[in-house]
């Protein structure tokens, strides 16, 4: 059964920004329903004027978690959900994944750059999502992600 | 030189390189990077000897799955006694390259004209 995302604003004092409203989205496990998700947020991001490498940044972020959500904590089940929660405003992008999977060790997966490594296909979402965010944090035995982008401010 | 259109990626035949471009500004969604890989993996597996120079003009995002679909690229290029380069990658890209120190992987060139003087 194809479930389309649901997307609403909500009030809650959750967000550790103290940001009051933030917005929730829901997917099923699914990746062609990571691109709704992914598309209000990159639009709140360019109403709040950040500029083209944090742009950059949330579009490589987004499409790592999001993918990690569905494909590896899911694993792309359709009975699961991901949970997609984010509140933006003129300092910085907040945005929290959550999945419903078995949770797993992020200080166990592998340094990608090992020269050995290198050739492997896989395991560089975590890695990436590190360097392009200024904040990451695995929660709940890894079933979710909470992730922040300061906006970059240029000193006139 | 000889060209043909495919649905995510362009392939030109230029002194005997086989140059690929990709027809999305984004490399991003898994079912395309399943698609453009199996296109690719079937100009290689018919070549020995094969030359592709796979060029980033006008890419502007990839994820890590396309850069696992080059890697799995790579590996079938060595496997057939092949040559592959990469080339236009903008800086922002390039960056994506250099954190995962896939830079050091792959022979990548600035421009298309300079990877096709080096094969």
């Amino acid at each position: 059964m194809l479930r389309a995302a649901v997307c609403a604003s909500t009030t809650s004092d959750v967000m550790p920004n103290n940001d009051p409203a933030f917005e929730t989205c829901v997917i099923g496990s699914a990746l062609r329903e990571i691109e709704q998700p992914k598309r209000r947020i990159l639009d709140a991001v360019q109403q709040h004027s950040f500029d083209d490498s944090d742009i950059f940044a949330l579009q490589l972020a987004l499409e790592e978690a999001l993918t990690n959500a569905v494909k590896h904590g899911n694993c792309c089940d359709p009975k699961k959900s991901v949970t997609i929660q984010y509140s933006v405003n003129n300092k910085r992008a907040v945005i929290v994944v959550r999945d419903e999977g078995a949770g797993f060790e992020p200080g166990e997966v592998p340094d990608p750059t090992h020269p050995d490594r290198l050739p492997v296909p896989n395991g560089r979402g975590i890695m990436l999502l590190r360097a392009y965010m200024d904040e990451i944090e695995y929660r709940d035995s890894g079933r979710e992600l909470y992730m922040v982008k300061l906006r970059r401010q240029v000193d006139g | 030189m000889t060209e043909q259109r495919n649905s995510h990626i362009t392939v030109q035949d230029k002194n005997g390189v086989k140059i690929i471009e990709f027809s999305d500004r984004k490399i991003l969604e898994e079912l395309s990077i399943t698609e453009i890989g199996d296109e690719l993996s079937q100009i290689v597996s018919n070549t020995k000897g094969v030359r592709l120079l796979v060029s980033f003009k006008g890419v502007e995002h990839l994820s890590s799955a396309a850069l696992g679909m080059l890697i799995k690229l790579n590996k079938q290029v060595s496997e057939v006694k092949g040559k592959l380069k990469l080339s236009d990658i903008s800086p922002q890209i390039y960056e994506v390259f250099k954190i995962t120190r896939l830079n050091k992987l792959f022979d990548i060139k600035e421009t298309a004209d300079a990877a096709l003087g080096s094969f």
